[in-house]
């Protein structure tokens, strides 16, 4: 490789690609940041892609962007502001140009800069004069032709040709951060086996950029990224969809069930179904229902039939399945809900993040319907957190809703994998075959969870059903009744906390302001407490991954601290839950509804106002 | 199924604690003794039955019966009986339904659930009219029937069972009276042996709020002469004396009369319940009074591969294939790299 003349090292870097969403701008990305990984960087990336498959070319809603945040240090989130953007047509410049940092880099393909293109962006004529980019450091590549140059003697057609220019981008890139091609040469060779002219073509465009990037001095100074210190271990990359799946297939057969999903496709939890659908080789039961409350019917028919049952979904499909949700109270059985939530109301911001079902999984059900929520907060942890789902699921017979977004879903960071006989036991709650009559509603003392029959199990036939009964299973009107029930599920849902870990604190047990978030949150706000904490402040986190019950130390640790301050991306309704729980407190709010996750600014901003104003 | 082993049950052993508390004159009554019956004769272990409900007057049938059994939400009865059927194909389905809970609110499942060709029972009880809630039309209500939603008469064409079953892809379609306790055990025996999606349309009579509707077919003094029970291999006779019969002209089905024009048995269409295409059963399950008679019996029974059996076979083969035998082969598999 050639010698860099100028190396700065770096802690962390932000590198956004930007392209029409057929310009291949999610593989380019994917590619980056699997060569990150492999060199031993901490890393986080999330796609951003508009939800029309093929918006129109060139304009500035069918922009698909992937961001990699990597690092020599713990990265937690994928990178609000961007060093380096690759901007493959005018309409990416503007979709991206206020995440750029002060100084950072912008390499766009000058070649597709034509006149249509730029007024297609709403530009005039120029660009970057309109932006007025001064303080950057603008590369004006002539991608589009340098590739056509490249590739002239190998008789491919144009289309195919022009099919290329993301390898040359992602050249140029990896030279800036001195970089080795090999295994992205190696992806190409596999993912085109079958078409030698067209890998060979791929390879010789990825050199041409790495080729240009180093004769061109305007990319001085490299970047480099010393690897992470991170744990021993085997890594791989996982999406937190991938680790939604794999989570639950880890809980089945920890628990030694069978796996059934229920779902119906819907943005942005489709992944999931995906996920299951290719896994058939571990007996995963996998049906496309014919919609959402047939997601979440089919899954309850399993579950009675004793399988793991699970059903996947975003806000909108959540909305149907509630009265299904409701059944599964009453039927007390045993059944994984995961919303991985997007932009609302209604069908809102498909693609886009946010957290605002929350209110709807805690309450969303006629009755009173109380399940146990949870929420995942990194990618990887989405993993940890359904298999919590299914634990508490099988052990306690009730619905678990697992909140994740769509940034967690769709996100990914390198993960240390775990291996099966690390992971808690599951023991689910079947009915002894002995034990006859089978009264279906009768309890253990301490969890009050009743115990699983299934159809197949001899002798213990019993009906259940959406109808209010009595302990021995007999529908019955009687009031007192009634309000018994309701209170032995209520009850029986806040034992949980019995069964769950302690809230964690991050930073001192104690002291002036206490951020707290919960879910997907996580990574902004950790990374923002701990820059606040280097610049002096006394500022602690506590992110929350069970939302009902609530661990059993919240009281003792909000007390610890003077001021409490409420992060999240709805209008305040973890704030407003809080309130209702721990009334004694007073919370601070800091909350955002654009689709997208705090800047590290916002956070920090807030924080010192409220420490400031003593 | 493969254990159908010689289990002696009568009906009585599917007979649950219960009180069973349906309207003294209800239909219903008469479909729980005619499934009992059939259930004993089928020699399935009993723990192999389970009965999914939706909402309505008939979902209540799975209380009453010993064997497992969900009462579940309105309409959503055909999709958890796919998911029981999907998880544990080794069982004996069974879905009791209604006009309003199958074909109104349950409408999509309905369909769906006959065109993925799942093995289970759907036995429809239908009376034309919402019975639970007291008294409102249903989707097959006749068009100008006056309830309490519709005083003026419903402007709404109503669904023809059949029609709905054989348009979704169904390969088992047939129909019965609740009273009609042998025709109606001898179908439910028959429907349970399919390997598939069958339906049962039940014609049930609801005494309060729709009472006789079906009279006008079903009523002891007309029945002979206004249904045909169709018979595979059997020609098409009906009426008192079987001086009737059913024959094919050009396109459309007509009724003859033995004896008149030199028409003799040899003439008269004969049923074949087997047959793949649905033209001739779809016909004779639309055969409505006063010009034909109405078909009950078997009109289709069209064997195929069933969903939950594909579903597990496919699952079989990817194993075969597969070097991936648990999770930890699935997380240590693939694109990795060890940090040391």
């Amino acid at each position: 490789m050639i010698k860099k003349s100028e190396i700065i090292e770096r802690e962390e870097v932000v590198i956004r690609f930007s392209g029409d969403s057929g310009d291949g701008m999610q593989l380019t990305g994917t590619l980056f940041s699997d060569t990150a990984a492999q060199l031993g960087n901490d890393l986080s990336t999330f796609p951003d892609y508009p939800a029309e498959i093929r918006a129109p070319q060139g304009s500035v809603g069918g922009v698909s962007g992937f961001q990699v945040h990597m690092g020599h240090s713990e990265i937690n989130m994928p990178g609000d502001f961007s060093d380096v953007l690759v901007a493959m047509n005018p309409a990416a410049i503007k979709a991206n140009i206020r995440w750029v940092k002060e100084g950072g880099t912008i390499i766009y393909d000058k070649d597709n800069f034509t006149d249509k293109n730029i007024e297609k962006a709403g530009y005039e004529k120029d660009p970057i004069a309109e932006e007025k980019l001064d303080g950057l450091n603008i590369i004006d590549a002539p991608i589009s032709s340098m590739v056509k140059e490249a590739l002239k003697d190998m008789g491919l057609d144009p289309k195919s040709v022009i099919k290329t220019k993301n390898m040359f981008a992602l050249g140029m890139v990896f030279w800036l951060f001195d970089r080795k091609l090999d295994f992205t040469e190696k992806y190409i060779d596999k993912k085109f086996s079958s078409k030698p002219e067209i890998a060979n073509a791929n390879k010789i465009v990825l050199r041409a950029g790495y080729y240009y990037a180093e004769t061109i001095e305007a990319l001085r100074p490299v970047f480099r990224i010393l690897p992470a210190p991170i744990s021993k271990g085997t890594y791989r990359n996982i999406s937190g969809n991938a680790a939604t799946a794999w989570g639950l297939m880890a809980a089945a057969e920890k628990a030694g069930l069978n796996i059934f999903i229920g779902s119906y496709p819907i943005t942005p939890a489709t992944g999931i179904l995906e996920e299951f659908a290719a896994h058939k080789e571990l007996g995963t039961i996998s049906v496309q229902a014919e919609d959402e409350i047939a997601g979440i019917c089919t899954a309850l028919g399993a579950s009675f039939a004793g399988k793991l049952a699970v059903t996947s979904t975003s806000g909108p499909g959540l909305a149907l399945k509630s009265e299904a949700i409701g059944l599964a109270v009453m039927t007390e059985l045993p059944i994984v809900i995961i919303d991985v939530q997007r932009g609302g109301p209604s069908t809102g911001l498909p693609t886009k993040t946010e957290q605002a079902d929350l209110m709807q999984a805690l309450y969303g059900r006629n009755g009173e319907c109380p399940v146990v929520v949870l929420a995942a907060s990194t990618p990887s942890d989405c993993f940890d957190y359904a298999y919590e789902a299914a634990r508490i699921a099988l052990e306690h017979m009730t619905p678990v809703i697992l909140l994740t977004d769509s940034y967690l879903a769709n996100g990914t960071e390198p993960w240390r994998i775990p291996s099966m006989k690390d992971l808690k036991e599951i023991k689910p709650r079947f009915a002894d075959l002995k034990e006859i009559p089978f009264l279906p509603y009768k309890r253990d003392d301490e969890k009050l969870a009743r115990e699983w029959a299934f159809p197949g199990m001899p002798g213990l036939e019993h009906r259940i059903g959406g109808l209010e009964k009595t302990a021995k299973g007999t529908v019955s009107y009687v009031p007192e009744n009634h309000e018994n029930m309701i209170n032995i599920r209520a009850e029986k849902v806040e034992r949980v906390a019995n069964y769950i870990p302690d809230l964690p604190v991050i930073g001192d047990k104690s002291g002036d302001l206490l951020v707290v978030g919960w879910g997907g949150s996580y990574g902004y706000l950790l990374t923002a407490v701990r820059e606040l904490n280097l610049e002096g402040y006394n500022v602690s986190l506590a992110n929350f991954n069970y939302i009902n019950p609530f661990p059993k130390n919240v009281r003792e640790v909000f007390q610890s601290f003077k001021k409490i301050l409420v992060c999240e991306l709805n209008m305040g309704q973890f704030a407003d839950f809080l309130r209702i729980k721990y009334q004694e407190f007073s919370y601070e709010q800091l909350n955002k509804v654009q689709g997208l996750p705090f800047t590290l600014a916002e956070i920090k901003d807030k924080c010192i106002n409220l420490l400031e104003d003593k | 199924m493969e254990d159908i082993i010689a289990t002696k049950y009568t009906a009585r052993d599917f007979k649950s604690d219960q009180e069973v508390r349906w309207c003294p004159g209800c239909g219903d009554h008469a479909v729980l003794n005619a499934v009992q019956r059939a259930l004993a004769e089928l020699g399935i272990p009993k723990e192999k039955f389970a009965f999914i409900s939706g909402i309505g007057c008939s979902s209540r049938f799975p209380y009453y019966m010993d064997t497992y059994g969900f009462h579940s939400i309105h309409g959503r009865a055909s999709a958890i009986a796919t998911g029981v059927k999907t998880a544990n194909p080794d069982l004996s389905v069974w879905q009791i339904t209604g006009d309003g809970d199958a074909l109104a609110i349950g409408g999509n499942h309905f369909i769906h659930a006959i065109r993925r060709n799942i093995d289970i029972n759907i036995l429809l009880f239908n009376n034309q009219i919402y019975g639970l809630t007291k008294g409102q039309y249903s989707p097959t209500s006749g068009k100008g029937l006056v309830t309490k939603t519709s005083p003026f008469g419903t402007v709404e064409e109503p669904f023809s069972v059949g029609e709905l079953v054989i348009g979704a892809r169904g390969r088992f379609f047939a129909r019965t009276v609740d009273a009609n306790l042998a025709l109606s055990t001898q179908i439910y025996i028959e429907a349970a042996k399919h390997k598939g999606t069958s339906v049962v349309e039940v014609l049930q009579n609801c005494v309060i709020f729709n009472d006789a509707i079906h009279d006008i077919v079903t009523a002891k003094d007309v029945r002979d002469d206004r249904t045909v029970i169709l018979e595979h291999g059997k020609p098409m006779i009906f009426g008192k004396s079987k001086e009737k019969g059913l024959i094919l002209e050009g396109l459309k089905l007509k009724v003859v009369n033995l004896g008149e024009k030199g028409i003799t048995e040899a003439n008269l269409l004969v049923h074949d319940a087997y047959e793949s295409n649905p033209g001739i059963h779809y016909m004779l399950a639309n055969m409505a009074y006063p010009e034909y008679p109405v078909a009950l019996g078997v009109i289709r029974s069209v064997p195929g591969i069933t969903y939950e059996t594909a579903v597990a076979e496919q699952i079989e083969a990817v194993k075969s294939k597969s070097k991936v035998k648990c999770m930890d082969d699935l997380l240590m598999g693939g694109s990795t790299w060890l940090v040391q």
